[in-house]
């Protein structure tokens, strides 16, 4: 079946996007009936991220997430210490169970008529429910638990849920990247699961469409140096990697490895990978601004070599990162930044960074400053991302601009297959291989009337589309 | 406890701080960014935590910690400098075309004296508008530490900002306040 566009006639989904041209519709950013439809295709199939186990490290802590336009309460039971998610909307009439940003809690009370839900999201109680005036014992409690998610993932500390029980598991759903993201979360000597997330979220909102960040901008290097001219014009030493270069040009033997764009049409993820062509790992290179901070990440560097002595790291993103999970999620090695729709032209950015469980002090205290000068709206870098973001909305949403296309053609059809990663196109590190991929992905999506229609559910589909 | 010789030499205190705050905004709504730098002490530390949503009476959770978590500001002048850099160069591109700002200071209180230190708290209310239609509020209000010096009468040493929001609603929060 194929999804219709009330707004604009009988035009397919299909017909919005032209691979041989290599261009998407605006219709496609700007229509809210698309909007709608996309929260039902892709946000209640995906798998979505939710946060950390850091944030709710004891019994009854919790905290509050979205999955696209909705809350979920993220919870540790008290009894078996599992993490759940449950939507934050109370079943008898839908009020907003939890107002807190994070807490601890027995029970979980709605403010409206006090039906009580304990941390495994059971309904244990409500108002008057044993009145004889009221419910007189009736009220069904097994029937009338808080909506959990259908299928949760705690995958090396992160929280991954999804509201579709056919889709696939957590890893599939990754693919190939499953490696990489677990390499993401790993500390920088290599251990497994080895970051804590600095709390709280840092959200704030951003009056575009979703997926101008969320989908054609997180792995965009031709914008760098237009987007970001001020932060080289102003010299900001304080920016992590600005001595970089020096280092390399001094390293007498650069480490094998080579740099793509990549994309997977089947999957969605993409972005920035770097291939590394021998066991072990490239000599640490100099970059923090805060005194005492490299010779920490040098030594943890050199317990990572040792580590993988005899093994090919797995392919991730360039400076250990930076590639993104469909829908919206980007990873580096040291944090998460993700897009949560609220509207067809509104969006809000959540991030989560992280730092060694073992570091000390004073590297805690330089990622963390790191992250809050460079992050979101107060940050040297992204204030820049976020104003090119914010006018794509208004500039393509009128009557004559919506009518024109996007152009996504930047190394089209110049991408090739690579066996170190199966299924992913490899292409020129500055082309939009990860935006076209994520768009056949998109429209697999939206085309499909269920899992079954979908890789990998469906092993033999092919949603290549350029 | 304000340690003062007598009712006088408070008032005057009192305006020369008050004094101090508006010439302060002045300075950023005219865009003299390097002057406004210069009222900042080499050890200032500016910081702004997030707010969280709490119940009455948690309100040693409301306020990120500024050891541990996540804030929105949490730096020293140097960084204040490259952010002042960065306004300059004319290619900072939410601050292109320039906001026209209005940093408007009220409920000016003394709140010590301690030899050359004065701790002094007030409230702000930042009115930005951009290009045609842009509108951002910024809302709060703040406690300051400020130190007498011979050139510019005082020297801002520390700030904690309270800001009236949970998420940041605005996209870029690019001025100081």
């Amino acid at each position: 079946m194929v999804a219709i566009i009330r707004a604009r006639g009988d035009r397919s989904i299909r017909d919005y996007i032209d691979p041989e041209r290599g261009t998407v519709s605006r219709e496609l950013y700007v229509n809210p009936d698309i909007f709608e439809q996309e929260m039902e295709q892709i946000f209640q199939r995906c798998w979505l991220f939710l946060g950390h186990e850091s944030q709710v490290p004891n019994p009854g802590d919790f905290v509050i997430s979205r999955m696209g336009t909705e809350e979920v309460i993220v919870v540790r039971d008290r009894k078996d210490h599992q993490i759940r998610a449950f939507l934050n909307s109370c079943r008898h009439r839908g009020m907003k169970v939890v107002r807190y940003d994070q807490g601890n809690s027995l029970i979980f009370t709605c403010p409206f008529h006090a039906w009580t839900y304990d941390t495994t999201g059971r309904l244990v109680g409500a108002g008057f429910q044993h009145s004889p005036e009221a419910y007189c014992g009736t009220l069904p409690k097994e029937e009338w638990g808080l909506a959990e998610v259908a299928q949760f993932k705690n995958f090396y500390g992160s929280l991954w849920a999804t509201w579709d029980p056919k889709a696939p598991s957590f890893e599939e759903y990754l693919g190939p990247f499953t490696e990489s993201l677990r390499h993401c979360l790993q500390a920088s000597d290599g251990t497994d699961a080895g970051l804590d997330m600095f709390t709280p979220f840092q959200r704030h909102r951003l009056p575009t469409n979703w997926k101008v960040p969320g989908f054609t901008s997180v792995t965009d290097l031709t914008h760098t140096a237009m987007t970001h001219r001020s932060a080289a014009a102003a010299k900001l030493q304080q920016d992590r990697g600005s001595k970089g270069g020096r280092d390399r040009a001094r390293a007498a033997a650069p480490f094998p490895m080579s740099k793509y764009a990549i994309g997977d049409h089947n999957l969605g993820h993409g972005g920035m990978c770097t291939l590394y062509h021998q066991p072990g790992v490239p000599e640490y290179e100099e970059e923090w601004y805060e005194a005492g901070v490299d010779d920490y990440f040098r030594e943890a560097t050199e317990r990572k070599s040792k580590l993988l002595a005899d093994k090919i790291m797995a392919p991730h993103g360039w400076g250990g990162g930076h590639f993104a999970i469909f829908p919206s999620v980007m990873v580096d090695s040291w944090r998460l930044r993700w897009w949560q729709p609220h509207s067809v032209g509104v969006v809000e950015r959540w991030t989560l960074s992280g730092v060694d469980k073992t570091a000390p002090k004073h590297v805690r205290d330089a990622v963390r400053h790191y992250s809050e000068r460079f992050n979101g709206p107060v940050g040297f870098f992204e204030s820049d991302d976020m104003e090119n973001w914010n006018y794509v909305f208004p500039a393509s949403q009128g009557a004559r601009a919506r009518k024109l296309d996007y152009f996504f053609a930047n190394g089209i059809r110049l991408g090739k297959y690579n066996d170190r990663l199966p299924g992913v196109v490899f292409n020129g590190s500055y082309t939009e291989e990860a935006q076209r991929a994520r768009f056949s992905r998109w429209l697999a999506f939206m085309e499909a009337t269920s899992w079954d229609d979908l890789y990998p559910v469906n092993k033999t589909a092919d949603h290549r589309i350029w | 406890m304000v340690e003062t010789r007598n009712a006088l030499e408070e008032v005057v205190l009192k305006h020369e701080l008050e004094q101090f705050l508006y010439k302060e905004a002045r300075l950023l709504d005219e865009r003299r960014l390097e002057e406004w730098l210069d009222l900042l002490a080499e050890d200032l530390h500016y910081w702004m935590p997030m707010r969280r949503n709490i119940k009455f009476g948690d309100w040693d959770l409301e306020f990120t910690s500024m050891d541990e978590e996540i804030n929105w500001f949490d730096e020293g002048k140097d960084i204040l400098a490259g952010r002042i850099r960065q306004l300059k160069t004319g290619v900072h591109w939410p601050e292109e075309p320039v906001s026209r700002f209005e940093h408007i200071v009220s409920n000016v209180e003394l709140v010590s004296v301690e030899g050359d230190e004065i701790r002094v708290n007030s409230k702000f209310f930042c009115y930005q508008n951009r290009l045609q239609d842009e509108v951002n509020h910024f809302v709060g209000r703040r406690e300051d530490l400020l130190r007498r010096d011979p050139e510019t009468g005082f020297k801002l040493v520390f700030r904690k900002l309270i800001l009236a929001q949970n998420v940041m609603l605005p996209k870029v929060l690019n001025t100081f306040l």
